[in-house]
This record gives C-alpha cells, sequence and structure tokens, in this order.
C-alpha cells in the first residue's frame, strides 16, 4: 500500500527532534483526526545575502504517511531559501514520495503547511 | 532477509492447522462428489457432511439438525439478522444489537433500518459488557430480535449469554449471538440462544465455511432459495472440503490445555506491556476476557505506525486507529467503551493462538517497548507532557 520511498523514510526519518529557540515553529493537524505536525526551523543566510532555512526539525504523532512526508519535508526544504521552500507543496512532497495512498492525501499529507506556518511565525516575529 | 513471522494477529485470521489441511485434502482431489447425489461418491460427500455437522453440533451441545453451513460469519450474521426480521415482521419491526457488534451485523441492521425495521443500539460500559437492566428496558412489544457478539472482536469482553438470553426468552424474543471469536475459546452452550454465529478461520480452519445454529422450531426465511441444501435453509453445492476442514478444526481446538497455553502467554504480555508509562489496557481484565485478546492504548503516539514498526520486525498486528481504516474513522468499539478518538488512534490489538511460543512473546515484548519508545521521541505530545 505504500511505495518504498514512504517505507525508507518511515524507517529511518530524517531531521527529527526539536530546535531549541528556534527561529520559526509551525503546527499543523488536530489530535482528534490522528496527525499532527509540529516544524522547527533556524534561519540563515546563503552568500547572496538571501534568507535560508539552515536548520530544520520536525515532531509528528501519526501514521506512516504522516511521518514519512515530515521526514521527506525536512530533507526537501533544508538550506532551501525561505521563498523556494515557500513552494514546496503537499502536492509536490506527495510525488517525492512516489505517491501516497487517495485517503491519506488530505489528513496525513501536511507537513509542508507545517513548514509555511514555520516560515511565516519567522516573519511575523522578524517584522 | 526476511524476519521470522511472528503472528499475533489470530483475531483476523488463524493459521490452518496442517491437521485440518490434511483432512480436508482428499475432499479435493478423489472424494469429490456432490453430496445431493444418490451414487456412492455422492454418499461419500453426505456421510463426510453428516459426520461434521455432528462434531460442531456436539461442541455446543445442539442437535445435528439445528446446524446450518453457510460461508462464513458474515452470511451467517446476516442470515440470522435478516431472516428473522423478514420471516416475523407480522409480529413486529424492532430490533435491539449493541455498539460494538462486528460490522457485519451493525450494517445488516443499518439495512434493515432502511427497509422500515427500528433498531436500537445499545450502549456498553467501560470494559464493553451490556447491561442485563438496559437490554430488558429496550425490549418492546414490537421487539422481535437482539443480536449481541459473544466475544468482542476488538477488546475480547465475553457477555453473560445466560443472563441475556433468559431476559430475551422472558419476553418471547429471538436471541441470536456472534461466537465468531469465543467459539472452542469459552463455554458455549446452545441453550443460551436461539441462533449462534460460528465459524472456521478464526479456530485453525479454513476461510469461507461457517455455521449459523438455528434452535429448532426457530422461524427463519433462507437468504439464498435453491435446490433446498441445509434443511432448505441454506441452499447452494456444499462446500465439502470446508466443511469437513471445520469440523476437524473444532476437534483440534476443544482442548482446554489450549486455553489455559494462551491465556498464561497472554497474561505475561499484558503484565509486561502495563510497564509501559502512558499505555492502558482496553477491555476487561478477568476471566471475561477472551483468553488469547490483549488490547492497548498508547498515548501520543498512532497506531498504524506502531504496527507498520512490528511489521518491519516480523511481528503482525492490527489497530483501532482511523488511519488504517477505510472511512478514516476510529474504531467503533473503542468509542463505545468511552475512548477518546486519540486514544482509539493510539491502540494496538494482539490476539494469540495456541501456536504462539514464549519466544513470541519475548520477542514481541522487547520489539514494541522499541517501537513504542521510538514513536514517542517524534511525537510533539511526549514533550507537551513532560513540561505538564
Amino acid at each position: 500500500m505504500y511505495s518504498k520511498k514512504v517505507i525508507q523514510h518511515f524507517k529511518h526519518p530524517k531531521n527529527i527532534g526539536e530546535i531549541k529557540n528556534p527561529d520559526g515553529l509551525g503546527k499543523v493537524g488536530n489530535p482528534v483526526c490522528g496527525d499532527v505536525m509540529w516544524i522547527y526551523i533556524k534561519v540563515g543566510k546563503n552568500k547572496k545575502g538571501h534568507e535560508i532555512i539552515k536548520n530544520i526539525r520536525f515532531k509528528t504523532v501519526g501514521c506512516v504517511a504522516a511521518i514519512a512526508s515530515s521526514s521527506i519535508t525536512t530533507e526537501l526544504a533544508k538550506g532551501k531559501t525561505l521563498n523556494q521552500a515557500m513552494k514546496l507543496t503537499n502536492n509536490i512532497v506527495a510525488k517525492k514520495l512516489k505517491g501516497l495512498p487517495k485517503e491519506k492525501l488530505h489528513c496525513s499529507n501536511l507537513a509542508a503547511d507545517a513548514l509555511h506556518n514555520a516560515i511565516e511565525d519567522y516573519k511575523k516575529k522578524n517584522k | 532477509m526476511t524476519k521470522k513471522t511472528i503472528y499475533l494477529d489470530n483475531g483476523a485470521t488463524t493459521m490452518l492447522d496442517p491437521v485440518v489441511v490434511k483432512a480436508m485434502s482428499p475432499y479435493f482431489s478423489n472424494k469429490y462428489g456432490n453430496a445431493s447425489s444418490t451414487h456412492h461418491l455422492g454418499q461419500q460427500a453426505r456421510m463426510a457432511i453428516d459426520n461434521a455437522r455432528h462434531i460442531i453440533a456436539k461442541s455446543i451441545k445442539a442437535k445435528d439438525q439445528e446446524i446450518t453451513f453457510t460461508s462464513g460469519g458474515t452470511e451467517s450474521n446476516n442470515f440470522a439478522i435478516k431472516g428473522i426480521a423478514f420471516a416475523n415482521k407480522n409480529k413486529g419491526n424492532h430490533i435491539i444489537t449493541t455498539k460494538i457488534e462486528h460490522d457485519c451485523v451493525l450494517n445488516s441492521c443499518k439495512w434493515l433500518e432502511k427497509q422500515g425495521f427500528k433498531v436500537t443500539y445499545l450502549d456498553v460500559d467501560k470494559e464493553g459488557f451490556v447491561n442485563p437492566k438496559d437490554l430488558k428496558k429496550a425490549i418492546t412489544k414490537n421487539t422481535i430480535l437482539v443480536s449481541i457478539i459473544h466475544g468482542n472482536n476488538e477488546i475480547g469482553t465475553i457477555q453473560d449469554l445466560a443472563t441475556l438470553g433468559k431476559i430475551c426468552k422472558k419476553h418471547n424474543v429471538y436471541f441470536h449471538t456472534d461466537a465468531c471469536q469465543s467459539y472452542t475459546k469459552t463455554e458455549l452452550n446452545a441453550k443460551h440462544a436461539d441462533l449462534i454465529t460460528l465459524n472456521a478461520h478464526k479456530i485453525h480452519g479454513p476461510k469461507g465455511v461457517g455455521a449459523l445454529y438455528i434452535k429448532k422450531g426457530t422461524k427463519i426465511t433462507p437468504l439464498a432459495h435453491g435446490g433446498g441444501h441445509e434443511f432448505k435453509q441454506r441452499s447452494g453445492t456444499e462446500n465439502v472440503p470446508g466443511i469437513v476442514g471445520f469440523a476437524k478444526a473444532v476437534q483440534l481446538a476443544m482442548n482446554s490445555k489450549h486455553i489455559n497455553h494462551v491465556k498464561k502467554l497472554r497474561d505475561k504480555l499484558i503484565k509486561e506491556i502495563l510497564k509501559i508509562p502512558d499505555v492502558k489496557l482496553n477491555g476487561p481484565t478477568n476471566n471475561k476476557r477472551l483468553c488469547n485478546n490483549a488490547n492497548f492504548s498508547f498515548k501520543y503516539i498512532e497506531g498504524e505506525s506502531i504496527g507498520a514498526y512490528l511489521d518491519a520486525q516480523g511481528i503482525c498486528s492490527s489497530t483501532g486507529s482511523a488511519c488504517s481504516s477505510h472511512t478514516l474513522e476510529p474504531s467503533h468499539v473503542l468509542l463505545a467503551i468511552g475512548l477518546k478518538p486519540e486514544e482509539a488512534h493510539g491502540s494496538l490489538r494482539l490476539t494469540l493462538s495456541r501456536f504462539t511460543t514464549q519466544q513470541e512473546i519475548d520477542k514481541t515484548i522487547e520489539e514494541l517497548s522499541k517501537t513504542i519508545k521510538k514513536l514517542r521521541k517524534i511525537s510533539p505530545f511526549t514533550k507537551i507532557l513532560k513540561r505538564l
């Protein structure tokens, strides 16, 4: 039912844990539905002076798809500029995972939203 | 390298006992007769079915003619509920069942509601028991059938059939029980019910065969019309190998040694897993629980993930989490015993069999403890808890 890529990320999730004093924290989900994701980011600058995601970590409660999509999202976002990261969508995440079961697309594939929330949280704090 | 399988999903289905396979085998090859044929090959099949019927009847202290073979638990439950409803609709249109039934009972009842029947779904207590007083109160002059599951498939609660059956008898209402999970695992006596659903594949028999005990004199309409097989209750050429395998499985299972073995391992599993912080056992704790059933809720994590990590270690389990269901709804049984949706999401069912070994249970305890730790490390809720 799950692709090899999903199982790979589920079994060996990348960037798990939290960041102390994060620059941004994004939360999505609802415990009643079963899936909750928190994404922590640290923001830095690249050589061109653009703001980038220097460090990223996640904490997730949820099914195989929830954990795998959190993991791959952190991997895809790391080192990207904030603008690039804002263009990462749940759909792209699902594609990078070589697909997710249809019923999981809406409930468990929320990590890109959590990432966007984290970036917005950072922007709000640094207005 | 594939890991050795540890099968702890015996509530879903069981391994076919090799002795059962051996008993069935000739009926797949040279003993292929149709039991309705009068020649010697047909009569050979007829004798095999009669013999199987006798074994199964005896196992619940019923008469041979009271056992009708079916294709399994789902058909038996459909037959009992719809068959009684349609045969007795001149008497009334009210059916009583519970909120913790198997889907095939609930969905049969829901379908009957669309046909104009009224259905009452009884609540259960925290351990999954029906209160006999609630049943008494729910019975009206229009009630024709009460259907209550004997041993619950998810949380293992064993209902008191004697007490519930007595109430139905007193009010002259048919009493049906789904005994798919409890059959051969606890005492089951035909005198306590008018209709009893039995099946083979939960007791190391083949899939695709079951039976319905129908007490003599019960007014019931068949679902399948045809050549008048099975005392005109269920037409269709009999599944001879399946029926033979079913009876052999019953013979092998009816042994209290198995119950004691399974219960000992199950109790060890429960005792050890309850040592993990923030875990609770769903369902009753004493002898009123199916001997092979354990069901836990682990806080802060989700059941499909637990199952997937266990599966990676070769361990087969199941969960009541919404994440593993087609409907994305958590288990109706766990909600009925008062669990919050998030507790149902974190549930894991482990169901043992007589083939389960001590080593397998020890390995499961070890792997499950590791899995819980791993998932809680990822969970944001574990952190919230520490702060409190």
